[in-house]
């Protein structure tokens, strides 16, 4: 009897100890989870407001500007159907161009204008970050499918 | 005609490697000792023949051979030559045919090194290498040929990518993935366990220095990325929970809960199953590893190649594989038994929670690294799970491994007293705690994490010391402390060594998370900045000119308290091949700190963004990383594996009675 009690204790600490990872793990999981938008999504509002999250497309050709302190950049994410302003602090990636993919994380302001925390570096001039060829994708598809629909 | 030869190598490797998988092991369930006796020879045949292929490729992108594509895309006349060298290995294809050529190195190995083994256990476990190696080859010759031709042939080569033109990742893939096929030797012992029917102690110590050895390495490997995403990214981080570092550390998490798991299974004949679903894992998780850096699912540095045919091989393999071993496992663990018995309170159910904890470790990795994979291949949508979540799930499940690794050591084997633990590891703690809350104000603001993390790591050595002390009180004889002291095992000392590494390891990391400064600011020449005490002065950039790349070149005098103590030389560079520009970090690497300046961009009139880094105790990460690899290579020193290799070796000499099994018998016989 006393070994058994003694293993269903050890059973018993242990499932506990497990539960309290799963808990862990769970909450931690679901607090961390960062989704990403296409341009035309935040431009049709169905981002996310004070919630970060990531946008992703072109760097609009011309739109690349630098304020006065030097470290403040402003410009714009287009994915060709629609373009949002993004300002960030900091230091861009190296291989950061105007017409060149790119994922920037952050949020949202009232004003419209998504304030980066994180400008995702990209190592390879032609490879275009998955999430920025999807979005430009669907914006094509969308704009195909328009097409035809006034063509009809 | 060198990239021919190499490409049929490969093809007479893929058929020895065929022989190799299937022969031995018919042949040990059947006892063909003929069959059995094909392992040896096929796997070093094997290894001839894919070293050759590799020294085809090497040879192609050292003479400049741009009609062959993979040299063509990866290489460049101008590209130094040990560059070049570390080309081969700098593409997907040439990675693979590396991750084939450890493979056979490891079968290699294992051939001439297990001559004491029983030879049917030594066939078996060849043959299933041969199966994993079979699997490789074919993927390379059926989706990422190495050595196909190019025509029109380019005057000169794509160049490599400027990333990987550094020092670091010449040694860093060879490392990582030495660590991770060598899993694939435990792997194969457990599989052949399974198959053979036999896991008992005597197993578990003959695959236990080979799961060192590869953790050893895979220690490395890891260590290596890191320290290169360190100064090359420009970026001063040293671990940014990317896919691909998750990639490795999964199976790093899950090989060192079976280093553990084995040295129960050696000591005490226990944990047997887990013992084996560990080995199962490790491998599964390096095979997973490689799914997903080479198969182009994820977004991130290492993904050279994206190519979804090559993802649907690997991922079928990767079914086969992890599928079918966890298949035979289901079938066979009945028989390989649960091992000894033992108490809530003992050695076993220490090592036992530190298992769990690593496991459910490697599990919130793999959780986080695919979730989003899964989810985007449902078409659910996109999304990332942040560092943040790896940071909060990590410190709550490491903190009590740690303690628990101080106590583990001083515990008996089936039954340990709790109070007794208490009494002889008070002064430890104590001593940690109070030192942990104190030692923060010395280095600036107290901070609860910090404390923490000093804590742990201050606790392992006082604890290390007092089981020493110990150790060296029971030592009988009449000998001097010192003397007592050698007669200590290597092993006991390799496990010393290897946690003292983690209490390094902890230190760094706390130490830079909770101190470091980082500015980025916009620099005039002659501007200065502080940071950690130290004054940067800009004095403006020179350009100058590489082999393959120009650069503009900044000087940074590092002064404190008005002395001039260190000029630092960032650069951005513009690599002329691809066009790709590349940040060169600058950093003065001291015991207790570095200094960390890497050049953003050009602003205006000689003005640049500068990314000024101080960080403390940086170094202690990697450092620590190999004292860790460090405590496994001394601990394989030890004696017992040579002695008990001597005694197999000469119990299966004097077995030469005809009572004993066929396939038993029949080894002696081949004994040369």
């Amino acid at each position: 009897m006393k070994r058994r009690h003694k293993r269903i204790a050890f059973i018993l600490v242990g499932l506990a100890g497990l539960a309290v990872a799963a808990y862990l793990v769970a909450s931690a999981f679901r607090n961390n989870l960062v989704f990403f938008f296409s341009p035309t999504q935040v431009a049709a509002r169905e981002a996310p407001v004070n919630q970060t999250f990531r946008i992703g497309g072109l760097v609009q050709e011309g739109t690349l500007k630098r304020e006065n302190d030097g470290l403040t950049v402003r410009f714009t994410v287009t994915d060709t159907a629609a373009s949002i302003p993004v300002v960030y602090k900091g230091i861009l990636p190296d291989l950061f161009k105007e017409g060149k993919g790119c994922v920037a994380q952050g949020k949202i302001g009232a004003d419209g204008v998504f304030e980066a925390d994180q400008v995702l570096a990209k190592h390879d001039e032609n490879y275009m970050p998955p999430e920025a060829g999807d979005a430009i994708d669907k914006a094509k598809h969308a704009k195909e499918a328009s097409k035809t629909v006034v063509a009809n | 005609m060198i990239p021919e030869i190499g490409q049929f190598a490969l093809t007479i490797a893929l058929l020895l490697a065929l022989t190799q998988a299937t022969l031995p092991l018919i042949g040990a369930s059947r006892g063909h000792r003929t069959w059995i006796a094909l392992a040896v020879p096929t796997g070093q045949a094997q290894f001839v023949f894919v070293a050759i292929a590799f020294g085809c490729l090497a040879y192609s992108f050292i003479t400049n051979d741009f009609s062959v594509l993979n040299v063509a895309t990866n290489s460049n006349s101008q590209l130094p030559l040990h560059y070049r060298l570390a080309a081969t290995w700098g593409s997907h294809e040439g990675s693979l045919l590396l991750w084939a050529l450890m493979l056979a190195l490891w079968t290699a190995a294992v051939s001439l090194f297990s001559r004491h083994l029983p030879e049917e256990m030594v066939a078996r476990v060849l043959s299933v290498m041969g199966i994993i190696s079979v699997g490789f080859l074919l993927f390379m010759l059926l989706t990422s040929n190495p050595f196909t031709r190019l025509f029109p042939v380019p005057i000169d080569g794509r160049d490599l990518n400027p990333l990987l033109q550094d020092p670091g990742m010449v040694v860093h893939p060879p490392m990582l993935y030495m660590g991770y096929v060598g899993f694939s030797v435990a792997f194969a012992f457990a599989i052949a366990a399974l198959i053979g029917g036999r896991l008992d102690a005597t197993w578990a110590r003959w695959s236990r220095p080979w799961t060192t050895v590869a953790w050893m390495f895979l220690t490395c490997g890891i260590a290596l990325g890191s320290f290169w995403a360190y100064y090359e990214l420009g970026w001063g981080g040293w671990w940014f929970w990317d896919p691909v570092e998750n990639a490795s550390f999964m199976p790093w998490l899950i090989g060192t809960a079976l280093i553990h798991s084995l040295a129960v299974t050696e000591k005490r004949g226990g944990f047997k199953s887990w013992t084996v679903l560990l080995a199962i894992s490790a491998f599964s998780l390096s095979l997973l590893g490689t799914f997903l850096v080479r198969s182009g699912v994820l977004t991130s540095v290492h993904t050279f190649a994206a190519d979804p045919k090559r993802g649907v091989f690997i991922l079928a393999f990767l079914v086969l594989v992890i599928g079918g071993s966890l298949v035979l496992y289901a079938w066979r663990a009945k028989q390989v038994g649960l091992g000894g018995k033992f108490e809530v309170v003992s050695r076993e159910s220490f090592l036992l929670s530190n298992n769990v904890l690593l496991a459910v470790a490697a599990g919130s990795v793999l959780l986080g690294t695919l979730y989003p994979l899964i989810v985007d291949a449902l078409g659910m949508g996109k999304l990332s799970v942040g560092p943040p979540y790896f940071n909060l799930v990590f410190v709550p499940l490491m903190a009590p491994a740690i303690f628990l690794m101080g106590i583990g050591p001083l515990a008996r084997w089936k039954k340990a007293s709790l109070p007794d633990l208490v009494t002889r590891l008070r002064w430890a703690f104590v001593i940690s705690v109070l030192s942990a809350l104190a030692l923060p104000f010395v280095f600036g603001q107290w901070q609860a994490l910090v404390s923490l993390g000093l804590m742990l790591a201050i606790w392992i050595v006082t604890s290390a010391v007092v089981n020493l002390r110990e150790r060296v009180r029971v030592t009988s004889g009449q000998l001097t402390t010192f003397q007592k002291l050698r007669m200590q095992s290597r092993s006991y000392y390799g496990m010393q060594l290897a946690h003292l590494g983690v209490a390094v390891f902890v230190v760094g990391v706390t130490m830079v998370t909770g101190y470091q400064l980082e500015q980025d600011v916009r620099m005039q020449p002659g501007d200065t900045v502080n940071a950690g005490g130290y004054e940067f002065k800009f004095n403006g950039t020179t350009n100058v000119v590489g082999p393959n790349y120009q650069a503009a070149r900044a000087e940074i005098i590092v002064s404190r308290n008005g002395t001039e103590i260190e000029r630092m030389h960032p650069e951005k560079r513009n690599y002329t091949a691809r066009g790709d520009v590349m940040t060169e970090t600058a950093i003065d690497s001291g015991l207790f700190r570095d200094l960390y300046v890497s050049l953003g961009e050009p602003v205006s009139g000689g003005a640049w963004s500068v990314r000024v880094y101080y960080k403390p105790f940086v170094g202690w990460i990697w450092g620590g990383a190999l004292l860790m690899a460090l405590g496994g290579g001394v601990a394989l020193t030890d004696r017992r594996y040579a002695l008990a290799a001597r005694k197999e070796r000469e119990a299966r000499a004097v077995v030469k009675t005809p009572e004993v099994p066929a396939a038993v018998a029949a080894s002696v016989q081949m004994e040369p």
